[in-house]
């Protein structure tokens, strides 16, 4: 490993930044025309032909998806240098009512924790007397409003369905939580849980701005490295879908009056697992040649919520049953949701 | 000095070790690191975010893999840092 030559410390780290927040505005304004001129004019595909609309949505959904990804890591994670762990489970603390499950669902979605920590944040918050339910909201939300998500929902669906998987990604959150707490499943948990002797927190020391900045800038390397085999993949399949399937290829198989299409969804999303920046360019694709909103929403919920290798990390300080419980509270959301999104859109 | 890392193997965790036994032959420390994964000894220390890195008992890092010469000023025993 090689040791990068650090920064000074005096650095002054604001015109740095503006220069590549307005070159990141370019190139997000001019993505479109680049590709048509280099894909129609430049190769001399043809608009509306399976090659020229396959190769134009690769390059053009490749540059959008890996613009909005570091646009959206970064802005993200620097504010989440203003949030701990430490400091939820302070604020969650002692509440029982809806208002304190709410506030879970919010800070689910704003804390930096990454899905590998979901065991010792659940021991952390339990043995530390936060309620069974409002810990599992906290869990529930963290992945399934995932930012990434979120950004790239409105960058391929508009930002109105964006609004809406939001609130429906919290609402089922809360809910499933409110569920879990109301039927009183304590006693499924592992005891441990309950004998662990917390240690006192670490006490951090406030990062300057640079350092702020220096940490968003790192995250993005670390996800991008991590997942952009995923978004490859996800957009490739995405290009043969839009260049190659024909109109209404799925409509005829998913449809949103085919009342078996949403549960398949969230079935097969469970085995799949991938993050939201590959699920996404592959839903968005299903979702132009007829797969209905509704059934493409809940396959991606399913997708980036429940996954096999966090339900088996969960098994740790969830006993069978109140693990099989949590799993179907949230499938049912999720089925729930994309049923609603059929019915009303 | 005693130096153990905190994580019950996820990627993150083998990471920070590897770094960790790396750092230490840079400065020439004979420290030897141990891998603590057990759940109840993790919480112990008042860690939720893993991995997180133990020197001498004080918890200098949580929730993160650092950069491998932030690591070494931590173990060159200058800047504690969260």
């Amino acid at each position: 490993m090689q040791v990068r030559p650090r920064k000074p410390d005096t650095s002054y780290p604001w015109p740095a930044l503006g220069l590549v927040a307005a070159v990141w505005v370019a190139l997000y304004a001019f993505n479109r025309s680049l590709w048509d001129w280099v894909v129609l004019d430049l190769f001399g595909l043809e608009a509306g032909s399976h090659a020229g609309d396959g190769v134009h949505f690769f390059l053009y959904d490749t540059v959008k998806i890996g613009l909005l990804l570091v646009g959206v890591i970064f802005v993200v994670t620097v504010v989440r240098t203003f949030i701990s762990v430490e400091r939820t489970r302070e604020l969650l603390g002692g509440r029982r009512q809806v208002a304190g499950y709410a506030l879970a669902a919010v800070l689910g979605v704003a804390t930096p924790f990454c899905s590998c920590s979901a065991v010792p944040v659940f021991i952390g918050f339990v043995a530390a007397g936060v309620q069974l339910g409002i810990t599992m909201t906290f869990l529930i939300a963290s992945p399934l409003v995932n930012e990434v998500a979120v950004v790239l929902v409105g960058g391929s669906f508009g930002w109105h369905i964006a609004g809406l998987y939001v609130a429906t990604g919290l609402t089922i959150a809360v809910t499933a939580g409110v569920v879990i707490g109301r039927l009183g499943l304590e006693r499924w948990v592992e005891p441990f849980v309950y004998e662990t002797r917390l240690g006192a927190a670490p006490i951090g020391q406030r990062p300057s701005w640079r350092e702020r900045l220096a940490i968003g800038r790192d995250e993005v390397a670390v996800i991008l490295r991590r997942i952009w085999p995923f978004v490859l993949a996800g957009v490739g399949i995405g290009a043969v879908i839009h260049g190659w399937a024909p109109e209404g290829f799925f409509a005829r198989y998913a449809g949103a009056d085919d009342p078996l299409a949403v549960p398949l969804a969230v079935v097969l999303g469970i085995p799949l697992y991938s993050n939201a920046a590959g699920a996404i360019p592959l839903v968005e694709a299903l979702h132009a040649k007829g797969v209905a909103l509704g059934t493409s929403l809940a396959f991606m919920m399913s997708i980036v919520a429940l996954s096999l290798p966090e339900i088996v990390l969960l098994r740790r300080v969830l006993r069978p049953r109140l693990l099989a419980i949590f799993v179907a509270v949230v499938a049912a959301g999720i089925l729930a949701v994309g049923s609603l999104f059929n019915l009303v859109l | 000095m005693n130096i153990k890392v905190l994580g019950a193997g996820c990627a993150n965790c083998h990471t920070l070790e590897k770094r960790t036994i790396d750092a230490l032959a840079r400065i020439g420390s004979e420290a030897s690191v141990e891998m603590v994964t057990d759940y109840a000894a993790i919480l112990g220390y008042g860690v939720m975010g893993t991995p997180a890195l133990v020197v001498d008992e004080q918890v200098v890092l949580s929730g993160r893999v650092p950069e491998v010469e932030e690591l070494d000023e931590i173990l060159a025993g200058s800047v504690p840092a969260l």
